[in-house]
């Protein structure tokens, strides 16, 4: 493995379930986040996902990878996230993923979740290969 | 009737002030999260977000799930002295109405495990603005909040939020609206030049005399047949005025309207492109398709 290898593109469909039951088993109950006419009241197009939903699949795209690349023990020590574009239901959140830098055992890996808006999300996660 | 502290002016200072205030209240009492971390939460969480690990059915936390112990719920109630609530409220009141999200980073030391009592203490980083952005002008609140398990530091997170005013949103100009010119048999040839993106100067084929706007005759020697000659594009401001009322239908006032004096010797009006316009501005012709049949040509400055 080096830098600049890919992870394979993951193309996730976002649905008012997704959205929803991903809200609710964050325990993020704001409005936004399940009530459409809500969120159209306060000028948004529709309900959209939540921050604890979009840092969870940004880890499942990497941890799946991780997974089977890094090994089944590795563990994720850093996530951050620079928050763009809101992710709608009937769109597509479609992530791409580079490897940025190898130190030892520490592997720092570029996130990028795009929807038709643009980004919804740029993220740098940090992982370890053991525990 | 007056009353002497809503008339406090909340401007700049003010906010800065009562930021400063916050951040000197430091880190909050630990917060107790309403359940230890448990495996039926992991699950749901497993079940919503579609993250399989093994690990997840044996007693360790996926790590994102760090700030969902520690969830208000349904509650609306925040402890008095919570820094962020207590921001955002004091923003609300100078007119920061509208929250986003735009960075949220995570640290985790290790990985929580089913059975341990999470608390959580928050402090207010910063505040800074105000700053003007795409969705209007405002501040970024930037909260750090660090969970622990007894005394020992399990996970950090920065949070930060745009507490901002939305941007008033200019009425959307319809330019399917706009008027379309007049057209008739001493003017089609015109129109149907700016369509192919060339403007076209009416020529009387007897003397050569230019002239516009065209017309059926010669004023010069008289003569009823006309030809065009294509003009280079190019003009100068010869004189210019701003249009402020009444509105036009597909236009967004004020506009800028300028006579410009071509180098072929005529003159025509035309709608001026570009901020702050100067008698003697060379200026180039620009065309704007309004639909099948029509486009219009503008000046903007060279």
């Amino acid at each position: 493995m080096n830098p600049g290898d890919q992870i394979p593109e993951w193309k996730l469909p976002i649905t008012p379930t997704l959205v929803v039951s991903t809200a609710l088993a964050t325990r993020d109950f704001q409005d936004v986040h399940h009530d459409r006419d809500l969120a159209v009241k306060r000028g948004s197009k529709d309900i959209f996902l939540n921050i604890l939903t979009t840092t969870g699949l940004v880890q499942r795209y990497v941890g799946e990878w991780a997974s089977k690349q890094v090994g089944e023990r590795y563990q994720v020590l850093e996530c951050a996230l620079r928050l763009g574009a809101p992710a709608y239901p009937y769109d597509e959140l479609s992530f791409t993923g580079t490897v940025k830098e190898i130190e030892g055992d520490a592997l720092t890996i570029d996130v990028v979740g795009a929807v038709s808006l643009g980004n919804h999300v740029n993220a740098t996660v940090k992982i370890a290969r053991n525990a | 009737m007056s009353d002497p502290i809503t008339e406090q002016v909340k401007d700049h200072d003010w906010i800065m002030a009562r930021a400063e205030e916050f951040k000197a209240m430091g880190e909050t009492e630990p917060r107790l999260a309403r359940d230890p971390v448990n495996q039926p939460m992991i699950n749901n969480w497993v079940e919503a977000i579609g993250h399989q690990d093994p690990r997840f059915a044996d007693g360790m936390a996926p790590p994102a799930m760090a700030q969902v112990w520690t969830m208000y719920g349904l509650d609306p109630t925040r402890p008095a002295k919570d820094p962020l609530h207590g921001t955002m409220q004091m923003l609300d009141s100078a007119g920061f109405t509208s929250v986003l999200g735009t960075n949220c980073d995570q640290v985790y030391k290790r990985a929580l495990k089913v059975g341990e009592q999470v608390t959580i203490t928050s402090k207010l980083d910063s505040v800074v603005g105000p700053k003007k952005t795409g969705v209007g002008e405002g501040y970024f609140v930037t909260t750090v909040n660090t969970w622990r398990v007894g005394d020992e530091e399990v996970a950090t997170m920065l949070f930060r939020v745009l507490k901002f005013k939305p941007a008033a949103r200019a009425p959307k100009v319809d330019k399917s609206k706009t008027i379309r010119p007049m057209r008739n048999r001493d003017t089609e040839f015109f129109w149907e030049g700016t369509k192919q993106g060339e403007i076209r100067i009416s020529k009387c084929n007897a003397c050569g005399e230019l002239r516009h706007p065209p017309g059926p005759m010669c004023p010069v020697c008289h003569a009823a047949d006309r030809g065009y000659v294509v003009a280079s594009g190019k003009g100068t401001i010869y004189s210019f005025l701003t249009h402020h009322a009444p509105q036009l239908p597909g236009k967004e006032l004020p506009l800028q309207l300028g006579l410009i004096e071509l180098p072929e010797g005529i003159r025509m009006v035309g709608e001026l492109i570009g901020e702050d316009p100067a008698i003697g501005d060379e200026v180039d012709a620009t065309y704007e398709k309004i639909d099948d049949d029509t486009t219009l040509v503008y000046w903007r400055k060279s």
